[in-house]
C-alpha cells in the first residue's frame, strides 16, 4: 500500500502547477542565449520579454520596472545592498552617502542577514517592531523616520505567521520622510491582490517557487526614476541591471505560473480561507491548551501558526513526518541554531510557546481530507508528546 | 543507510521511546536530575531506582521536552544504564550515546548531552537522599575569562553548540573580548572539548 502523504509545507515550497510544467517542457528547446543577435539568441529573448510584459502586467508595473533574479532572496539582497553601494564612491546615484536603513524584526532572513551586515560595514540600520498579532507599529516607524532615512524595507505578508501588513500606508509614511520604500512580497504575490502603483511602492521582491512556478527565479520591481546599482555585476543583461545569462526556462515558468494565479488565485484564497477555519476549529476541538500566532483576518489565507504548550516543534514535525504529513516549526532545535523563530518572540510569545511552534501552510493541491487526516494524526502525537513532555502539566 | 533524516537507530527510538516516566508516584525513584531550561528549548528528567547493597542502577526512567535527538539519545541511554554500577553510568559520555545511535549531525549533539547530564544529576541525588555526600561528584565550573566572567563549562557549551574557533567563541560567549589574557587557555580547552565530543578515538 502507497504510503498517504499531505503536504502542508506550501510556504517553504511549492509543487510546480501541471500546466506551468507543460509550458516549460515546451520551452526546453530555447538554449539560445537571449543576448545573441542571431535567431537562437532572438527566439530566447521574445519568450523572455513576453514573460517580462505578462509579469509587469499582473503586478500593474511597466516591462522595464521588472529585473530577473535568481530567487526572492537575490531580490531582497539587491535591494539592500543599493544602500551600501551609495555609501561608497561608485555610486552615480547623487545621494550623500549617508545611509540610514530602517527594516522590522520580523523579516525573512535573508533581509534581517543582509541588515546585520551593513551594518557591520557601518550603515545605520533600526529595527520596527510588530504588535502582537505580527502587525508593524506605524508609530514606531513614523518615529524612526524623523531622522532621514534612506530606504525601509518591510514584507508584505510573513512567511512564518502569515501577517499582511498594510503596505500602503507604510510605504506613505516613509515616503512623507523622504526615503524609499521596499516590500518583500514573495509570500503575497500570487497569493493575494499586489499592485505596485496602488501601493506606492519603490522596491518589490517576488519569487515563482512559492506560487507554483519553478526555484532558482525571481524578480524585482523597480520604480522607474529610482536610483539602482546592480547587485551582480558583469554583462549589460537586464539593461546592465543584473548580470548573468538569464535563467530561460524558469522566467517562462514564473510568467506562466503568474498567469495561472491570475485566474485561480481569488476562488482559491476563498476556498483556502474556508480550509483554515476547518483547521483551526479542528485544532480548537481536539487539542487543548494551544494558541494561534499570528492575525486572525489579515492573514494569507492558507497560512496557520500555532503554539503547543509543552510539546516542543522538532518532535511534533517528525512525528508527522513519519505519518507522511509535511510541516515546517518554529522551533530552534529544526534549524540547529539555539534561537527559537524571531518572528514568534517578535509578538511576544514565550520562548517557550516559541519552541513549540508548528507551522500550517496549504495550497491549491490541499484538501479537507488532508486536514481531517492531519487533525486525526496530530492530536495523537500531541497526545504522545506531552506523554513524555517535563513541561505539559493537565490542568 | 536511512531515508530518513536520523539512523534507523535513532528512528526505532523517537518512534517508541523506552523507559518514559509515565506515573512518578508508581515508579518511586531513589535519586531525581533534571537539567536544562525549558526557555532554551530542551529539558530533561532522568530518575533511577538503586540497588542500595551493591549501588547498581535497577531502574530507570526519564521524561523530556526536547526534539528527536534528546527522545532517542535518552532512550537508547534508559537502555544502556540498567544493571551498572553508579561509578558506571557516572561516566557514560554523550559521544558513547551518540555512538550507539548511529551517530547524529554535529548540530544535533548538543541535544544528546541533556540525557547523560541529568543522569549524573540524578546519580548525586541518590547520594545525597542516601546519605553518602561524600561521593558526589559536582561539576564545578572554573572561570576561564575573569573580565566578562566566561566559565570552562560554557566553552563545552559552546563547542558542542558548533563553536570552532576562536573567534566563533568569542562571538558566542563573549570570553577575550576584553583584555584578551585568556586566549591561550580558552583555545587549549575549546581544542580539548572539540576533541572530547566530535573526533573519533
Amino acid at each position: 500500500m502507497e504510503k498517504k502523504r499531505v503536504y502542508l509545507d506550501n510556504n517553504a515550497t511549492t509543487p510546480l502547477h501541471p500546466q506551468v510544467q507543460q509550458m516549460m517542457a515546451e520551452s526546453f528547446s530555447l538554449f539560445g542565449n537571449p543576448s545573441s543577435m542571431h535567431e537562437f539568441g532572438r527566439q530566447a529573448r521574445a519568450s523572455i520579454e513576453a514573460a517580462r510584459e505578462s509579469i509587469a502586467a499582473f503586478l500593474g508595473a511597466q516591462s522595464d520596472e521588472i529585473i530577473f533574479v535568481g530567487s526572492g532572496s537575490e531580490a531582497n539582497n539587491t535591494v539592500l545592498n543599493l544602500s551600501s553601494c551609495c555609501a561608497s564612491h561608485e555610486c552615480r546615484s547623487g545621494c550623500d552617502g549617508n545611509v540610514r536603513m530602517i527594516t522590522t524584526k520580523i523579516e525573512h532572513p535573508c533581509v534581517l542577514e543582509t541588515a546585520k551586515c551593513l551594518r557591520e560595514r557601518g550603515v545605520d540600520v533600526q529595527y520596527v517592531g510588530v504588535d502582537a498579532q505580527g502587525v508593524i507599529d506605524a508609530g514606531h516607524l513614523r518615529e524612526v523616520l524623523r531622522q532621514p532615512a534612506t530606504i525601509v524595507s518591510a514584507m508584505m505578508a510573513n512567511n512564518e505567521i502569515g501577517t499582511i501588513q498594510d503596505i500602503k500606508a507604510l510605504a506613505r509614511i516613509t515616503h512623507e520622510a523622504g526615503a524609499y520604500f521596499h516590500t518583500d512580497a514573495v509570500q503575497a504575490v500570487g497569493k493575494i491582490p499586489v499592485d505596485v502603483r496602488e501601493m506606492e511602492v519603490d522596491f518589490l521582491s517576488f519569487s515563482a517557487h512559492k506560487i507554483y512556478g519553478p526555484k532558482g527565479v525571481g524578480g524585482l520591481y523597480v520604480r522607474k526614476g529610482v536610483p539602482f546599482c546592480p547587485f551582480i555585476r558583469g554583462g549589460h543583461q537586464e539593461r546592465g541591471r543584473r548580470a548573468g545569462t538569464e535563467n530561460t526556462l524558469g522566467i517562462i515558468g514564473m510568467a506562466a505560473a503568474l498567469r495561472l494565479r491570475a485566474q485561480e488565485m481569488a476562488a482559491e484564497a476563498e476556498r483556502l480561507a474556508g480550509l483554515k477555519k476547518i483547521l483551526r476549529d479542528g485544532l480548537s476541538r481536539t487539542v487543548p491548551d494551544i494558541r494561534f500566532n499570528g492575525h486572525p483576518a489579515q492573514a494569507l489565507p492558507g497560512t496557520l501558526n500555532v503554539s503547543i504548550e509543552g510539546v516542543e516543534g522538532e518532535a511534533a514535525l517528525l512525528y508527522l513526518d513519519l505519518e507522511g504529513i509535511a510541516v515546517s516549526t518554529g522551533s530552534a532545535c529544526s534549524s540547529g541554531s539555539l534561537d527559537p523563530s524571531h518572528v514568534l518572540l517578535a509578538v511576544g510569545a514565550s520562548p517557550e510557546l516559541a519552541h513549540g511552534s508548528i507551522r500550517i501552510s496549504m495550497g491549491r493541491q490541499t484538501t479537507r481530507e488532508d486536514l481531517d487526516y492531519f487533525l486525526e494524526k496530530f492530536a495523537a502525537i500531541v497526545k504522545k508528546i506531552r506523554a513524555m513532555s517535563t513541561a505539559y502539566h493537565h490542568k | 543507510m536511512s531515508d530518513w533524516v536520523y539512523s534507523d537507530v535513532v528512528k526505532d527510538h523517537f518512534m517508541n521511546p523506552r523507559n518514559v516516566l509515565v506515573d512518578p508516584e508508581v515508579f518511586a525513584e531513589d535519586g531525581r536530575g533534571v537539567v536544562g531550561n525549558i526557555k532554551c528549548g530542551d529539558e530533561m528528567m532522568f530518575v533511577i531506582k538503586v540497588d542500595k547493597e551493591k549501588e547498581i542502577i535497577e531502574d530507570c526512567r526519564w521524561k523530556t521536552y526536547g526534539c528527536a535527538s534528546a527522545i532517542a539519545s535518552t532512550s537508547i541511554l534508559s537502555e544502556i544504564v540498567k544493571g551498572m554500577t553508579l561509578a558506571q553510568a557516572f561516566n557514560i559520555t554523550p559521544k558513547d550515546i551518540a555512538a550507539k545511535l548511529g551517530n547524529l549531525p554535529e548540530h544535533k549533539i548538543h541535544c544528546s548531552v541533556l540525557g547523560d547530564k541529568a543522569l549524573r544529576a540524578a546519580i548525586n541525588d541518590y547520594y545525597r537522599r542516601s546519605g553518602k555526600p561524600e561521593k558526589i561528584r559536582e561539576e564545578k565550573a572554573k572561570i576561564i575569562c575573569q573580565c566578562m566572567n566566561v566559565t570552562d563549562h560554557e566553552i563545552e557549551d559552546a563547542v558542542l553548540e558548533g563553536v570552532r574557533s576562536y573567534v566563533a567563541l568569542q562571538e558566542h560567549t563573549k570570553l577575550g573580548t576584553v583584555c584578551g589574557q585568556c586566549r591561550e587557555e580558552a583555545i587549549r580547552l575549546m581544542d580539548t572539548y572539540i576533541q572530547k565530543h566530535f573526533l573519533n578515538g
